[in-house]
């Protein structure tokens, strides 16, 4: 399915929020209807993962080719969760169903299905939770929410917990803090048991795990890639670049996700970095081997976050650097930020991160080593490092889209938002309910970012979409930007549907317009080979 | 089982409980039964049932560190962090989790959106459920610390000054609390939007509609007793003070209805650690507000971290070394 298959954006929310189906909730089995859902994960990939049951199936499929035990196999695996995770157990008790993080989710704010209230996609496992794992629910049954796991459960969960995009919107209104993207995590990690996962996440897992990157480019075509940006960069500006792959003794290791080099508008930001770098005289290095920051295993299971991002601080260990830069993405900082040093770390074959050019320290990733870019970049220009002219952006009016996971899992605001309104003359922001920790999703992260879930993606980019038509609508915004990969892919799909002259860019992307590097030619066109100003278009 | 079926159940199982009180003391006489045996039971299984919950959570470790961040983080030394939404240290996450408990602080943060034509959505601000929740959660307590007198002897002062500043208000005789009357506000409004709002309807169980009706129960017996059907406040004394001093005694006269009483706040007792209710001690434990924001500057222990199987460089580089030396990048083996 495709966007020009929807139906107007007009006629795609015609819903009403409150009116739930007449059908209790238990009784409505889910719709596997085209546009909703993603295309389950070819055999050949969980083969190569060594991951259970590979098979061809399809979720429209009567029969899903379970295996026999499938039933046994996930109670054994939820028993498991439930003594390895504090979060999941607490959350499986102590919600009250007082429904404030109801009309949070933006699925439920696009589609108006119950389910989609993260009160409700949680009450699907913890119906099963009851069951077979609290006495009450044992004896009681129906009267206290219990249910049995049966085939039909088991395709909600699918339907459900692939229609979720951990971006924790909901965890910050909840009164206890319940987290729906941790339920969805393990939700998720039990269907992997039997099989039941989608091709959009384990295809970028698979390629991942074998050449570094999601799209499976070989290390030969990266760097293709990349010198495809130097070259159009010296058509820019006149300076050809540096472009430092695999270098041992480098003093960092610069890893950034595969979005960034693989297409537009990502290379854009990522010629921005290449731009900055060489502008400062960085000694630094790309990798083949870590070419991927973004980290896919994040939507299937922890142990799978752990198994691609190794390749990060193994890289860095082989290579000899001495702290890491990550570029622009979300969900992948979740990753960096809350799980790597957990689970790879120590990392004290690295220095404590400190600037090389302003001579600051990186306190805050002083165990870790590994620093965000708007960290680094917002401490270049906080010390006057950087020649920029932000009229170079004139012509771009700028709204800025806060990625669920540096919002609400590093707490990373303010340095976008400085380095932004220092490369730009005109920056809007978006109504407060729907940016920094309140920030809606862009509708397809966490796997769901592909073509034949697109109804599904539109209904949840709605959110997002109505705060940009409204800061388009007053003043003019024509450029969403955003710090993350999926973003870029996503949103671009986004403000097609929903607000077709609005354009998607990165950060660094608008940096790099309005750095003036030495030695440069006089530029007349932006990274986009634009024409930088009115009169340059007749 | 429907929204409604739900609700109507709940409300029988209620009235069963106090039709099964009044009988039992009014009609066959167990007086002793449903004032010192049941109170007993329902004070061993309340106090056990609490700990033994809140020892099983204790016990299940925390792998990450995955606290939710609602504000700016600690970062460069310029940019303001802040420590009560994205704690960066103890003293941060304590802030955080006294605002979270006793200020309900996310609740606070409640929005209503509302789909409008464009199509667009607006949010509005929706206190209403914070201050219901605080009007019940204050209310309640205030009534709790107001029984002591029933249980201490003498009456300790604090107990006596709370309670004549809540029968501030001396419109009625006898004495009308304030806690009363909000407490009775709250459970009716938190009822009342747990049936009105539709989706809300949709996803309340039996288990929702039972603590909500027996807290009502407990709350009008409470008040017909004291207003109504009067009770001998002496005689309840001497069963109360007997039954924290272990001397247990049954003074004959007490009006049923005080064993009504004491009946449905037995069974709340008793059902707490198996229900909902337990979200009390839960709050305290949450991963995502329990915890700081420091996940890189401070390394956290997963204690079941294990080894999982990686690609490894060399792995990689034995697949693709002719393609990377054709390409010029640097290889580790020739």
């Amino acid at each position: 399915m495709e966007l020009h298959d929807l139906p107007k954006p007009e006629d795609l929310i015609k819903i009403d929020l409150d009116r739930p189906p007449e059908t209790a909730w238990m009784d409505t089995p889910a719709d596997f209807r085209p546009g909703t859902f993603s295309y389950p994960a070819a055999g050949k990939n969980l083969k190569y993962l060594d991951l259970p049951n590979p098979r061809e199936w399809s979720p429209t499929d009567e029969d899903w080719k379970l295996p026999d035990n499938w039933k046994e196999i996930i109670l054994k695996g939820f028993k498991e969760r439930l003594e390895k995770y504090r979060s999941f157990r607490l959350f499986m008790d102590i919600c009250v169903r007082c429904g404030a993080c109801a009309d949070k989710c933006h699925f439920f704010l696009g589609s108006a299905d119950p389910k989609n209230m993260p009160v409700l996609r949680a009450e699907l496992i913890r119906s099963v939770y009851r069951n077979d794992f609290t006495t009450a629910g044992r004896i009681l049954g129906r009267l206290v929410g219990a249910r049995e796991l049966t085939v039909d459960v088991l395709k909600e969960w699918f339907y459900y917990f692939y229609q979720c995009t951990e971006c924790r919107r909901c965890s910050i209104f909840c009164p206890y803090g319940i987290d729906q993207a941790e339920v969805t995590m393990i939700g998720r990690e039990l269907l992997n048991l039997v099989g039941c996962n989608i091709n959009w996440v384990k295809e970028p897992v698979a390629n991942c795990f074998r050449t570094g990157n999601h799209l499976g480019i070989p290390p030969h075509g990266v760097k293709d890639m990349w010198e495809f940006m130097v070259d159009d960069i010296e058509d820019i500006t006149g300076i050809r670049v540096n472009l430092p792959i695999n270098k041992k003794g480098a003093e960092i290791l610069f890893v950034t996700p595969s979005g960034d080099y693989f297409a537009d508008p990502g290379t854009y930001t990522c010629m921005g970095y290449l731009m900055l770098f060489h502008e400062l005289g960085l000694d630094y290095t790309w990798s083949t081997y870590a070419s991927e920051g973004g980290n896919f295993g994040l939507f299937t299971s922890h142990e799978m976050i752990k198994r691609l991002n190794a390749k990060i601080y193994a890289e860095a260990k082989r290579l000899g650097v001495k702290w890491i830069i990550g570029g622009e993405c979300g969900h992948m900082w979740r990753v960096i930020h809350q799980y790597m040093d957990t689970m790879n770390g120590p990392a004290d074959f690295l220095e404590e991160p400190v600037s090389p050019i302003t001579g600051t320290k990186f306190e805050n990733s002083k165990s870790s080593k590994m620093v965000h870019i708007t960290e680094f970049t917002a401490d270049l220009i906080k010390n006057g490092k950087l020649k920029l002219d932000p009229s170079v952006n004139d012509k771009i009016r700028v709204t800025f889209h806060d990625s669920c996971n540096p919002a609400r899992a590093a707490g990373l605001l303010e340095e976008p938002r400085y380095v932004i309104k220092n490369v730009c003359n005109n920056f809007f922001e978006m109504p407060e309910n729907t940016i920094r920790e309140q920030t809606f999703c862009c509708g397809g992260g966490a796997g769901l970012g592909n073509d034949e879930n697109i109804e599904m993606r539109m209904r949840g980019a709605f959110p997002r979409a109505s705060a940009l038509r409204h800061v388009r609508d007053k003043h003019d915004v024509n450029r969403l930007l955003c710090m993350c990969a999926i973003d870029r892919a996503t949103l671009t799909a986004l403000t097609h549907y929903w607000a077709p002259d609005v354009s998607v860019g990165g950060i660094h992307e608008l940096l790099a317009n309005a750095l003036i590097m030495d030695g440069q030619i006089e530029r007349t066109v932006d990274l986009r080979g634009e024409p930088l100003n009115e009169e340059d278009d007749e | 089982m429907n929204s409604w079926s739900s609700l109507f159940l709940a409300l029988f199982a209620v009235i069963v409980l106090v039709l099964l009180s009044l009988l039992g003391v009014g009609t066959v006489g167990l007086a002793t039964l449903f004032g010192v045996v049941i109170p007993y039971a329902a004070g061993a299984v309340f106090v056990l049932g609490v700990v033994w919950r809140v020892v099983q959570w204790a016990r299940v470790p925390v792998p990450f560190r995955i606290p939710s961040t609602c504000g700016q983080g600690k970062s460069l030394p310029w940019i303001k962090a802040d420590n009560l939404e994205a704690p960066y240290n103890a003293w941060g996450v304590i802030g955080r989790m006294l605002l979270e408990v006793l200020f309900f602080r996310s609740l606070f943060r409640n929005t209503r959106a509302e789909l409008r034509d464009g199509p667009r959505l607006t949010y509005a601000s929706a206190k209403w459920l914070w201050l219901g929740g605080i009007l019940f959660h204050y209310s309640f307590l205030i009534v709790v610390l107001r029984h002591f007198r029933f249980f201490i002897e003498p009456v300790p002062h604090f107990v006596e000054l709370l309670s004549s500043v809540d029968g501030f208000f001396q419109i009625l005789l006898p004495t009308v609390f304030l806690s009363d009357v909000a407490f009775l506000a709250a459970v009716t409004y938190l009822f009342l939007r747990r049936v009105a709002l539709p989706e809300l309807r949709y996803i309340s169980l039996t288990a929702d509609y039972f603590p909500l009706f027996l807290i009502l129960g407990i709350a009008i017996s409470g008040l017909l007793m004291r207003n109504v059907w009067k009770v001998d406040l002496l005689s309840v004394k001497q069963l109360t003070m007997g039954l924290v001093t272990l001397h247990p005694t049954v003074p004959a006269g007490i009006g049923s209805i005080f064993y009504v009483h004491v009946f449905l706040v037995s069974v709340l007792l008793a059902y707490i650690p198996f229900s909902k209710i337990m979200h009390a001690g839960g709050v305290f434990l949450s991963p995502t507000r329990n915890m700081a924001n420091n996940n890189r500057s401070e390394r956290y222990i997963n204690p079941w971290n294990y080894p999982v199987k990686t690609h490894t460089y060399e792995e990689y580089e034995d697949e693709f070394r002719d393609k990377m030396k054709e390409a010029g990048i640097p290889v580790d083996k020739e």
